[in-house]
């Protein structure tokens, strides 16, 4: 088993003190600002990123992965204590958690939260560990049109597959797209769509987009209608641990989560949401205890949260051995790899073997501190769920207004954080998914390189894009994603999909 | 749309918000056509060069903006919330002070400032104490990350006073 080898190194790279140090403090950020409300993964990621910037790459992406891995916790406990709909990866969660949690099962409810992500976190990255390798082989015979397709194929499933419609989400993948093109080509060094503004030339900065989008657009939307008081927080009575039955109920759930969450994160289908929404499907018809749901099945939190992290540590399949990011907070992620050179992507486990294991194992590291970390501080972490919204939001604007500065202090930058908050609060308002205009940013420019890469090599003949078995079958998938759902659509079978829709991960 | 939700909502006046989108995508679509089109386009082995994406998305903006029309004219409004126009307005001028005065203010004067208005568009309206809150907290991400963690933020008098140059 060459991977445990290889994870083994990277083990023992990450073991070094100071990278201890930078992954705790990942995690602890990660999990502070995760456990605030209307704070999704994908914010998080984008608001700790200035943290990093001044490191060196192997502490900043160990750091980034502790706060991705910590960030995908707090928003759990978030919607557990605090029904607070609008956290995409965790809504599910909620659904059981919060009903526990208003009948006084709040700490179970929490342990088996913190517990099954655990569970699903060490088993997925292990996974991750042995899959990684494989599709890097496999994506070394990857060309330029191979990736075409399967950025064809991303753009689909993460705008039109799901979500209550096509057009809304393609429309928000387009004005990515549109974005993205702003700037030099990569290709020609054609400048595009920069209007003789100096600092468009380097194109629109991927986390000044999710910031202002998610940060201050949320911002705006709750502020703009902002009446009555704020949500009312369960408080936890008792401990925070299982009692036998609850751990016997709880980890057979963990484990179908995990199984169901990992590869669907790991395929470029979407993120976190669909899995943990198929794991309380499963859940809900597997159950013992069928009078409980709705009412707080401990079921109902164990396997989505179980789900949902699996799923977390599946996207980095994509987005390390091939550089595809398939959610936002993927794209955001891969913003923090290109800040320091670095293009995840096959190459990148030939080229940096010990940055990329060392990340993988600190992934594992990361799970282990959580677990610590949490069951004793989680009372400490609900206190920041009292902050009150004033607060709370001029806090969090602050933050992301410093993002933009520090990394670039110019007022167009501050403008761009302005004009697209705004975008995303009527983006918010007309139910209009966010996280399509993220990836399509950034993974747009990719796409036309690859395609222009394929049409380069066959001469500019058009049919090279379906030549091969596996590119022809990845757009052939990616056409069926975009057409079965708006038949089910329009036969009047969309409320399934709606459901499934998460606009912040 | 489902069946039943065309049957709650009142009559069938078209979506006025469906309109205004579609002509915004329009005219994005446009703009990226029009750019596309003046592009020296060089296409080379590829046979198309820098100038083709912005043609293309432009054309896909435009029919998605079709799309908005068809919808618009097919489905009721939808009744929205009562937006509170003013919180927002705080939000956007906090957002344009600061963007404003953090080149000769420094960071912590022009952030406190998006503080306190933030605050006020949550409802909060005593600057007397979100202003001093907002400072210290400015002051505090300010030592952390340009003097810890080797963020290049603006400084202004303030933070020459405090943290010296």
């Amino acid at each position: 088993m060459e991977a445990f080898g290889f994870l083994y190194q990277g083990l023992l790279t990450a073991m070094d003190p100071s990278l201890l140090l930078y992954a705790l403090l990942g995690v602890t950020l990660g999990t502070m600002v995760g456990v605030l409300p209307g704070i999704g993964p994908a914010l998080t990621v984008a608001l700790l990123l200035p943290v990093t910037y001044g490191l060196d790459p192997a502490g900043s992406l160990i750091m980034f992965a502790g706060i991705y891995y910590g960030g995908m916790y707090g928003g759990s406990t978030t919607s557990i204590l605090l029904n607070t709909p609008g956290e995409s990866a965790s809504i599910v969660t909620a659904i059981e958690g919060n009903k526990m949690a208003r009948a006084g099962r709040g700490g179970p409810a929490l342990a088996t939260a913190a517990i099954g992500s655990f569970v699903a976190g060490l088993l997925a990255t292990m996974a991750l560990a042995l899959v990684a390798p494989q599709i890097v082989k496999l994506a070394l015979i990857f060309g330029p049109r191979e990736y075409f397709a399967l950025m064809i194929l991303a753009f689909v499933t993460v705008s039109a597959a799901f979500g209550d419609s096509a057009l809304k989400g393609l429309t928000s993948l387009f004005i990515g797209l549109a974005l993205g093109l702003v700037g030099i080509d990569g290709l020609t060094g054609q400048t595009r769509l920069a209007f003789d503004v100096p600092q468009l030339l380097d194109g629109i900065e991927v986390t000044t987009l999710a910031v202002a989008m998610f940060a201050v657009g949320e911002a705006l939307f709750v502020a703009a209608r902002i009446e009555g008081a704020d949500e009312k927080i369960h408080a936890i009575k008792g401990a925070v641990r299982m009692t036998a039955t609850d751990w016997g109920r709880s980890w057979k759930a963990w484990l179908r989560g995990t199984a169901i969450g990992f590869p669907i994160g790991a395929m470029p289908a979407g993120g976190a949401d669909i899995a943990s929404f198929l794991s309380y499907g499963t859940e809900k018809r597997l159950t013992k205890h069928p009078e409980e749901f709705g009412n707080g099945a401990i079921e109902g939190v164990a396997g989505p949260e179980a789900a949902n992290n699996a799923a977390a540590a599946g996207t980095l399949v994509p987005l390390l051995t091939l550089g595809l990011p398939t959610t936002a907070t993927a794209a955001i992620m891969l913003a923090g790899f290109q800040q320091f050179g670095l293009q995840p992507g096959p190459l990148l486990f030939i080229t940096a073997p010990t940055l990329v294991w060392g990340l993988i194992a600190s992934l594992l590291i990361a799970n282990v501190m959580l677990l610590v970390l949490n069951l004793p501080m989680i009372r400490l972490w609900i206190k920041l769920l009292s902050i009150p919204r004033h607060w709370l939001y001029a806090g969090i604007l602050m933050f992301a207004t410093l993002g933009t500065i520090g990394l670039n202090p110019s007022p167009v930058e501050l403008v761009q954080l302005t004009i697209f908050g705004l975008m995303g609060y009527g983006m918010r308002l007309l139910n209009y998914p966010i996280a399509p205009v993220v990836v399509g940013l950034i993974l747009g420019p990719m796409a036309e390189q690859q395609l222009r890469r394929a049409l380069a090599i066959a001469q500019g003949d058009w049919t090279t894009l379906v030549a091969t078995p596996l590119s022809a079958g990845l757009l052939t998938v990616a056409a069926l994603a975009l057409i079965v759902p708006m038949l089910l659509r329009a036969r009047g079978k969309g409320a399934v999909l709606a459901q499934i829709a998460g606009d912040s991960d | 749309m489902s069946a039943d939700h065309r049957a709650n909502a009142k009559g069938r006046r078209p979506s006025g918000a469906a309109f205004i989108i579609a002509a915004g995508l329009a005219a994005l679509g446009s703009l990226l056509i029009w750019q596309g089109l003046i592009i020296p386009d060089k296409g080379g082995y590829a046979g198309i060069g820098s100038g083709a994406m912005p043609k293309a998305i432009g054309a896909g903006l435009i029919l998605l903006a079709l799309g908005h029309i068809y919808t618009g004219l097919k489905s009721p409004a939808m009744p929205h919330e009562h937006q509170n126009n003013r919180a927002i307005a705080w939000i956007v001028a906090g957002l344009v002070l600061q963007l404003v005065l953090v080149g000769f203010a420094g960071f912590s004067i022009a952030s406190a400032l998006l503080f306190a208005c933030t605050a006020r568009a949550m409802g909060y309206g005593k600057f007397h104490i979100s202003l001093p809150v907002g400072l210290g907290l400015a002051l505090v991400i300010y030592g952390t990350f340009d003097r810890l963690l080797k963020l290049n933020l603006p400084s202004g008098m303030l933070e020459h006073l405090i943290f010296g140059a």
